[in-house]
């Protein structure tokens, strides 16, 4: 019958369109396409990670190990450095602001755990930056000054 | 009113579906409850719904041509859509959406369609002029066949077509449901009666729709209604929506008697940012008054015109309260936060491409193109009267 | 710093191959990586969780993840007494900024970091209609941004709130995991800035991995263990009233 003709005409014509317009690596692990896996690895990345800083800058890595920041990774404050890791000479890392960035962690607030250590900065350097007494890479208090 | 009420997910804030997909549900619901009311003739041989038969299947393929309209619009990609059916996830409902309803307009509602008036397309082929010829010649297939044993088998195929389409229907509206019902992420959406639910209330819709449209286009016409006809729809209107009413009702009190995790985030919703469309629109406009009416109906011993009346408000309220059933699905199920602590707000756009006006144009377009139909395959005869499914002599 | 110009000049090229090394990387073309010898999950220490928020925003610069939409976030809970099914919790700009002080006194009061929870039965994946998301032979679930229809029914599926729809590119979006990292041995975006070590990858399959004696020494939890998503990523110290 024609409508018997016209059904069997459009499933093989769906089943070849179907041979052309499937990705070539649909099915390789699973049902989507193989590829995606590359390409979403390939993405470049942001930040350089601990190890790539500290091949260069061992002896910010030798003073840190001694304080209390030692598993404190440098990109945790100094931003996103890939760029910098690829291009050291032109790509220079932006100034800290100490103040704001101290705060974030040390901050006090209810919910943090109480043995982290936390302050109301008003009240505990009456506005003085935090970098006036504590040096950053090694945080503890060394006869009131840093260099 | 802030867009959240107390806690949400980061990433729950915003509506993911919106109006186009309550309007796709409601739909195919159409679809389906027109088929299936078609079909009370067809197979079940209810005599009195015949002058229904050709228009209730004109109405579903109108509707069924714009239901996947919503779906596009709504897609972040369009254009990558027939990935559905070049790499299907069989473990998904949604990728069974292609086939499914490739499967209905094809198999079933096409094939139905062409084969119960395909005597009329022949015999149009041969009076009709210009353009109108052409087309005509085209729907014949190239067959001219239309001597008694060919008719006959149109008959036989025809009832094997409208078998095999009844449960289609089912599947076409109730995977929707499945769709919902199956998300365990969702304690709104998941139960196991939402397919249930879904088809129920689909077939309510599209009774009280056909209905509806039958009435209003002998009226246009100035054509006489069959009152027998009339008064049987709206029986099985009655019907249909005891049942689906009872559902609804067992989802209800189920929740409220178990009162699970989610049940007073859930009650609480419902008491306030859904309260006036599921209590006051979808329950007691689009429900109970509705039943109440028809129950009036089925009781009493009204006369024609005040039969009528109460039919055409008691269809109308129903198509109202249907949509805002699914309504309150979709959108109710998307206002609370998954954490039972927040609610977020809808914002439905006007002129955007998922806004208000594009609801509105979606829902009048099959109107239209119903209104081309009936031009191109009249359900009735030139006196007037609605064309009968053609039996064999 | 101290470092002389002699050492700069030793230095500098060393690291720069050390560098191309790494970012040469890829599962395929990386001799050293491969799918099946590694199972991805991650160790999320409550009791260590600050609020600081530079996960969040670490997240972001990696990842390029939009204003207003969240790869990852903190919440911050606040209980009063008993009551467990009552808890306040915020999660301003999703912790992206830390969290204001507040004026809260008393009661309970901790942080939850939430990701992506790379789970083996993963919802999100069995609902996608055309195969765009998925789990990989390494344990990371993805998304193929160039397959994606953005029908949005995976953002619906996911129990934990974790997807978003990208704005721009229209396609559905999450914790990747940073696989592009993980699969160069760095570690996520995320567990690099953390500063107390709250978050840490975790290759279950690399029998020196320390969570293994960690899973057994503490106490463990998953977010909605009664959705029996067999998610990877794992508490430790995470109260029940947790949502």
């Amino acid at each position: 019958m024609r409508l018997a003709a016209v059904f069997l005409v459009g499933t093989l014509l769906f089943l070849l369109a179907r041979g052309f317009l499937v990705p070539r690596s649909f099915g390789q692990y699973g049902h989507y396409r193989g590829n995606a896996i590359a390409e979403i690895a390939a993405r470049p990345v942001a930040f350089a990670g601990h190890q790539t800083c500290e091949t260069c800058h061992s002896d910010v890595l030798e003073l840190k190990q001694k304080g209390r920041h030692a598993r404190v990774n440098c990109e945790a404050c100094h931003g996103a450095l890939a760029k910098h890791a690829e291009d050291p000479v032109s790509v220079k890392p932006a100034k800290l602001q100490a103040a704001v960035l101290c705060a974030r962690c040390h901050e006090a607030n209810i919910a943090k755990p109480k043995q982290f250590p936390q302050v109301v900065p008003a009240e505990h350097s009456g506005g003085a930056a935090c970098d006036m007494c504590h040096r950053p890479h090694s945080p503890a208090l060394d006869s009131g000054k840093r260099k | 009113m802030p867009l959240v009420d107390g806690f949400m997910y980061p990433n729950e804030v915003e509506l993911q579906w919106s109006v186009l997909i309550v309007l796709y549900p409601y739909l195919t619901g159409l679809v389906a409850g027109a088929f299936i009311l078609a079909s009370l003739e067809r197979v079940f041989r209810v005599e009195a719904v015949k002058p229904t038969y050709r228009l209730a299947l004109l109405t579903a393929l109108a509707f069924l041509l714009v239901a996947p309209l919503p779906l596009q619009l709504h897609l972040g990609h369009p254009e990558r859509s027939p990935e559905m059916y070049l790499t299907p996830h069989r473990s998904s409902a949604m990728a069974m959406f292609g086939f499914v309803y490739l499967w209905y307009l094809m198999a079933v509602l096409v094939v139905e369609i062409w084969l119960d008036y395909r005597r009329d397309i022949v015999l149009m082929s041969q009076s009709s002029h210009g353009w109108k010829r052409l087309i005509y010649r085209v729907l014949t297939l190239g067959s001219d066949n239309i001597s008694e044993r060919a008719l006959q088998i149109d008959e036989r195929v025809g009832w094997l077509v409208t078998v095999i389409g009844i449960p289609s229907a089912f599947l076409l509206h109730g995977y929707v449901g499945f769709i919902f019902g199956s998300v365990k992420a969702n304690p709104w959406w998941s139960t196991p009666l939402m397919p249930v639910v879904f088809l129920f209330s689909a077939m309510v819709s599209g009774i009280a729709a056909v209905m509806c449209l039958y009435m209003f286009l002998n009226w246009l016409r100035r054509v006489p209604i069959d009152m027998r006809c009339v008064d049987t729809v709206a029986r099985y209107l009655f019907y249909t929506f005891i049942i689906d009413f009872s559902l609804e009702m067992l989802d209800l009190i189920h929740r409220i008697y178990e009162a699970d995790e989610s049940f007073r985030s859930l009650d609480f919703m419902v008491h306030t940012r859904l309260f006036t469309s599921q209590v006051l629109i979808q329950i007691l406009a689009g429900t109970v008054l509705p039943i109440a009416l028809l129950a009036l109906t089925q009781v009493l011993k009204l006369p024609e015109a005040a039969r009528k009346s109460i039919y055409s408000v008691a269809g109308l309220l129903t198509l109202i309260g249907i949509f805002a059933m699914r309504w309150n699905v979709v959108i109710g199920g998307q206002l609370f936060s998954k954490s039972f602590l927040g609610y977020t707000t809808y914002k439905m756009g006007f002129v955007t491409r998922e806004g208000l006006l594009m609801a509105i144009f979606l829902s009048i377009l099959p109107l239209l193109i119903l209104g081309v139909l009936v031009k191109l395959l009249p359900p009735w005869s030139e006196k007037g009267a609605m064309l009968e499914p053609q039996p064999p002599a | 710093m101290n470092i002389t110009r002699r050492r700069l000049l030793v230095l500098l090229p060393a690291a720069a191959i050390a560098w191309k090394h790494i970012l040469a990387g890829t599962p395929e073309a990386s001799p050293n990586y491969k799918l099946t010898e590694h199972w991805w999950g991650m160790l999320v220490d409550v009791t260590k969780c600050i609020g600081c928020g530079n996960c969040v925003r670490a997240c972001q610069t990696e990842n390029d993840v939009p204003d207003g939409y969240y790869r990852t976030w903190v919440e911050r809970y606040h209980l009063e007494g008993w009551a467990f099914q009552n808890p306040k919790v915020d999660s301003p700009d999703g912790g992206k900024n830390g969290f204001p002080p507040g004026n809260q006194s008393g009661g309970k009061n901790f942080f939850v970091p939430k990701l992506c929870n790379h789970c083996v039965e993963s919802p999100c994946t069995q609902v996608c209609p055309v195969g765009a998301t998925f789990v990989t032979p390494d344990g990371v679930v993805l998304i193929d941004q160039k397959y994606c229809l953005g029908c949005r029914y995976c953002v619906q599926a996911c129990p934990y709130g974790c997807r978003f729809i990208h704005p721009q590119k229209e396609t559905a979006e999450k914790c990747t995991l940073c696989y592009h990292r993980i699969t160069k041995g760095l570690t996520t975006a995320c567990c690099e800035s953390c500063p107390t070590g709250a978050r840490q990858l975790a290759d279950l399959k690399d029998p020196k991995d320390p969570i293994h004696e960690f899973l057994r020494t503490h106490s463990i939890q998953v977010l909605k263990p009664y959705m029996a998503t067999n998610s990877k990523v794992f508490y430790n110290g995470l109260d029940g009233s947790v949502r």
